[in-house]
This record gives structure tokens, C-alpha cells and sequence, in this order.
């Protein structure tokens, strides 16, 4: 099975985020850019359905924050092909116009399935998952953790999660684009050693397909982070006084036996 | 049906309606103010007619009944969507962040060509338009949006809105439609229920949550010392799951469990809406983050600025001398 995985760049929710002068859009240049986490589950969970049932994985991300770095990653981890696709860096890769140059780059690779990750904490307007398949004219389904060939050829066997640890088993017929929320086991660590050679030793195919547009009849008017600490009582001081502190309110509520 | 209505979809899952539906009606309710649209819940099920008592707060409820309906796949549920909503132009759709709406409301706005919103957390008509409040980057940021074009299809985060009561009896209005209802790609086959075995998180009275914030599984040791010690058990977000570090039955939010313990001790949770989903309605929320703009402090009652690999054993260590 030759699978396509697209791998987003989001900005680092660790780092403060800003908003730009515009009041309505992230300020990028200020953020540190990071592997979209469901996409980094996506890329595991076709390495696993290469490594169980042969094929390809190719790797499709826009030139946008750090991708190379992402891409050299993806390499060590075992991805055959990268495909770098060139992005105005000035234009954030909002899902409507990402889908519309990741959908023709896929369109051409003409892979057996396309895994996704089925958000990105920064999608507010559309989801690129979904998007992908609408554009393909491919069948879609997403909160996907597990992913498996099926007995009957040209189908995988899918785990769509829902509330309460309930999973409910797909047949999946392909080609299809799937939103993997997270593959059956965590990421692969590689170790740096590996990352260096694959920088020495891979080479990124590269292409240009035309950005898509923004849907009509929605605009962001303002953006801003939430206030914090709007209900918490904060308590201060060292890990003990803290610790003592919590005990008090525990013992006050009649939660310490 | 006029185009100042508001459809809501009614979620079913494992022959039950969703809580969020009564969530997206009241949501609907507060839309439809004045201007003279209704309150439309649809229904896609099999036998759906069993829903519509329960139904009481939407004025009008549109049953789809087809045996393709009778548990969830993409294809038919999309299908019968969109033909609903192309011939009744309402004004909006509301559509729950869950498992189903992460599909159908990213589908539905693709095939109709509609401007879909993620992460409503607030909803209010403004004239010719309507004014959408979406929580994104991990409950980080917050976006006014401004909607002009119907249908706008709006994905709103589960716990936004007050679960409506149910009102009246409202009019029940079978559909039938022209489009195939039969799974066509995507077929589905069972449900596949958690093991039994496990700690049953949703019954324990106090809970020890660990999130992203915990580095590393062999630190969870840490969190069942405190468990221990409290005489509650350990549960997780779903970094910690998806790492592999506990059973997805011990995973807090949208996609696990919704718990409501006496007290929710939460560390190094940063409390995405995903998560908050699933514990905010806990009795006593104590929060330990070292990130003092973590969401997760806006709806604890207590919160602590501090590293909770260092809190954890003094936390021990203090409730062992006060027991004594």
C-alpha cells in the first residue's frame, strides 16, 4: 500500500503565542513552529502499516516555520519519499488554501491512502482533513486511532474513537483520506545520530501548486488570548508551602481520611 | 421552514441522544430570538421517532428514518445532511465537537460550500450576520468571527451553553429524501467496548490527573503515591494516553471519560477544551501548571504556578504528617 501523510507546522503551545498589529491574525514571525502533534501520529501509524504490510510512505508538508527539520525526522523514521511543496511565508497556511496545494500534490502522487492528522490546534475556520478529501473526491472519516489492512484487498480496517473508551470498527474502502487522532502505538524516538545522517543522505523532491483562497462569508474581527486565571485562587510560595496549602483546603472540604 | 432557522443536529450514539444536543438547542434557542425562524433538531437514526419526546425544546424535530442510520458511517449521515439543509436553507447548523461532528461539520461545509466555524463557544445574531466566539490553539486564543453568508455551520465545543430543557411538544415532521442513503465506502461493523478490569475513574471520588506536564511514564509513579495516599486513583489527558503511558480508560475529555469527583487534582494539564469537556463539572478543581496562562486555571478553584514533579512528592510528604 503506498501511503501519502501530510505533516503540518503549528506554532509551540509552550511558547507564549502573540497576536499580530492586525488584531484578527496569530502573529507567526513571533512563534516557534513545532510538528503538528496528530500529524506526527499519522506519519507513525503509516510506517506501521508499511512495516506490517509493505509499500511506500511519502511525506507531503508546505515550506512553511521549520519543515526541515520535521522532514529530516520523518526520513530517519522511515518515510521513502519527501515531497516539499513551495509556500509564500508571508501567508499563513490557513487549511483552505494549504488543502488546495497539498490536494494537487496528492492528486499526483495518487497514493492508496492519505493520512492526516484530524486537527491542528490553530484550525478555526476549516479542517485540512476533511478538506484534503473534498478536493480528492475521496471518502472521509476521521478520530481515527488504528488503522489496519483488511482481509479483503483494497480496504483497511479502521478505529473511530468515541466518548467513554468506546471505539466503533470501519471498513474502509480505498482510495480515502483518513483523520488519525493517534496511531496504535506512540511516535518512534529517533535519535539525533539518525536525523544527522538523514540531512547528509536525503534529498526533499520539490513542487509549486497554487495556494487556495479563504472561504467567503466569514472574517476573524478580533483575536486575543483568553483572560487567565479567571476563577483560580492562586496560591504562592515553594512546593512546600503550596503542598501545606493544599492540604488545608483538602482538610477544610473533609477530603483527607 | 424560513431561513431565520436554526438546524440542529440531534447526536445519537449507541441508541442514546448526546448530551450536546440539548446543549445545541439552547444555543439555537437563544439564535432564533425575535425573528420569528424555529428551533429545528434534526434526527438521523433508525426508528428516531423513539427521540422526539425527549425533544420538547426545538419546534420542530425532522426525522430521517433509514436503516442505514442505524449507527454511524460518514457517507449516508453526510448524504442525508446536506439534502435537509439544501432544502430548507436554514440560517445556521449547529453541530457538537464530538466524534461525529469532527466529520460531518468539516464535510457538510466542503460540499455546500459554507463557512464553518470550529470551537463556537458563544453565539449571537447581529443583524444580517452572526457573531461567533471560537476557542482555538488549545483554549490559548480566542477569535470573534463574523458570519454573513447562511448556511454558516458552526461546530460548538460541548459545555458552551446550558442543556435546554425540554419546553413543549414540538412538531414532528418525517423527511423523505431523494438521495442514497447506503453506505457506499466506508461501511461500519461494531461497536468495540473498553475491557473490564480497569479502575472505573467515572465512580472515584478523588482523582489524580497527570497531563503532558508529567515528562515521562516512569513519573506517573509520583501521581499513584498522592492516589494512594488521597484514596483516589490516577487518570490522565490525552498526551499521557495517546503516549501509551495508561489504558484509554483512565483518559479525562471529549474522546474518554466525563468524570465528577469531589476533587480533581490536576497536574501539568494544561486543559484544552477537549479536556475540560470532560472534568470541569468536578465539585473541587485544583490545578498544578507551571504555564500561568494554562486554560486549565480558569476553571479550577485553586490553582498553583509551580513544577508538579516537585509538588507531587511534597504533596506526599504533607498529607503523610498530617495523618499522622
Amino acid at each position: 500500500m503506498n501511503i501519502g501523510v501530510v505533516l503540518r507546522q503549528v506554532p509551540d503551545l509552550i511558547e507564549p503565542l502573540e497576536v499580530d498589529a492586525s488584531g484578527t491574525a496569530l502573529d507567526l514571525s513571533a512563534a516557534t513552529f513545532v510538528v503538528n502533534e496528530t500529524d506526527d501520529h499519522a506519519l507513525e501509524q503509516a510506517l506501521l502499516l508499511k512495516e506490517s504490510g509493505g509499500g511506500t510512505v511519502t511525506v507531503v508538508a508546505l515550506d512553511f516555520g521549520e519543515v526541515d527539520n520535521t522532514l529530516y525526522t520523518a526520513a530517519a523514521k522511515g518515510a521513502d519519499r519527501i515531497l516539499k511543496l513551495a509556500w509564500d511565508e508571508s501567508q499563513s497556511p490557513t487549511p483552505h488554501r494549504a488543502a488546495a496545494a497539498l490536494a494537487e500534490a496528492l492528486r499526483t502522487l495518487a497514493p492508496d491512502l492519505v493520512l492526516v492528522g484530524v486537527q491542528a490546534h490553530d484550525e478555526l475556520d476549516g479542517a485540512l482533513a476533511p478538506l484534503l478529501a473534498a478536493r480528492l473526491g475521496w471518502p472521509y472519516v476521521g478520530v481515527i486511532r488504528g488503522v489496519k489492512q483488511a482481509a479483503e484487498g483494497g480496504s483497511v480496517v479502521v478505529c473511530k474513537e468515541f466518548p467513554g473508551a468506546v471505539m466503533a470498527r470501519l471498513v474502509v474502502r480505498l482510495p480515502a483520506v483518513l483523520g488519525i487522532l493517534g496511531a496504535e502505538q506512540p511516535p518512534r524516538y529517533v535519535p539525533v545520530s539518525r536525523i544527522r545522517a538523514a540531512m547528509k543522505s536525503t534529498r526533499f523532491e520539490e513542487a509549486a501548486h497554487a495556494a487556495g483562497t479563504g472561504p467567503a462569508g466569514i472574517a476573524v474581527t478580533h483575536m486575543a488570548p483568553p483572560p487567565a486565571g479567571a476563577r483560580a485562587e492562586m496560591i504562592a510560595g515553594s512546593d512546600t508551602e503550596v503542598a501545606q496549602r493544599i492540604v488545608e483546603i483538602l482538610a477544610q472540604k473533609g477530603l483527607l481520611k | 421552514m424560513s431561513g431565520s432557522d436554526i438546524l440542529v443536529l440531534a447526536e445519537v450514539h449507541r441508541g442514546t441522544l448526546a448530551d450536546i444536543t440539548f446543549e445545541l438547542l439552547a444555543a439555537a434557542r437563544g439564535l432564533v430570538g425575535g425573528s420569528g425562524g424555529e428551533v429545528v433538531a434534526l434526527v438521523l437514526s433508525e426508528n428516531g421517532a423513539a427521540f422526539a419526546p425527549a425533544l420538547g425544546a426545538a419546534d420542530r424535530i425532522l426525522l430521517v428514518d433509514h436503516s442505514a442510520l442505524a449507527n454511524y458511517a460518514p457517507e449516508p449521515f453526510l448524504a442525508a445532511l446536506a439534502e435537509v439543509v439544501t432544502a430548507r436553507s436554514p440560517r445556521a447548523v449547529l453541530i457538537g465537537a464530538t466524534s461525529i461532528g469532527w466529520d460531518l461539520a468539516p464535510l457538510l461545509a466542503a460540499r455546500l460550500d459554507a463557512p464553518l466555524a470550529l470551537g463556537c463557544k458563544a453565539i449571537s445574531a447581529e443583524d444580517s450576520a452572526l457573531a461567533v466566539t471560537a476557542s482555538f490553539c488549545g483554549g490559548k486564543m480566542v477569535a470573534e468571527l463574523r458570519i454573513d453568508r447562511a448556511p454558516a455551520v458552526l461546530m460548538v465545543l460541548p459545555g458552551s451553553f446550558r442543556a435546554a430543557e425540554a419546553a413543549g411538544k414540538a412538531q414532528v415532521e418525517p423527511c423523505t429524501l431523494s438521495a442514497s442513503l447506503e453506505p457506499a465506502a466506508i461501511r461500519f461493523e461494531e461497536f468495540l467496548l473498553p475491557e473490564a478490569g480497569d479502575v472505573d475513574i467515572t465512580q472515584q471520588d478523588i482523582l489524580v490527573a497527570v497531563g503532558r506536564g508529567i515528562q515521562q511514564k516512569e513519573n506517573i509513579e509520583l501521581a499513584e503515591q498522592l492516589a494512594q495516599v488521597l484514596g483516589g486513583a490516577v487518570c490522565a489527558s490525552r498526551p499521557v494516553v495517546d503516549q501509551g503511558w495508561l489504558p484509554t480508560t483512565r483518559q479525562v475529555g471529549k474522546s474518554g471519560m466525563t468524570v465528577r469527583p469531589k476533587l480533581y487534582l490536576a497536574f501539568g494539564i494544561s486543559g484544552a477544551p477537549e479536556h475540560q469537556e470532560g472534568m470541569k463539572n468536578s465539585e473541587l478543581i485544583v490545578a498544578v501548571n507551571t504555564d500561568p496562562r494554562a486554560p486549565i486555571f480558569d476553571i479550577a478553584h485553586y490553582g498553583a504556578q509551580v513544577d508538579a514533579l516537585e509538588l507531587l512528592p511534597a504533596l506526599v510528604e504533607a498529607i503523610g504528617a498530617r495523618k499522622g
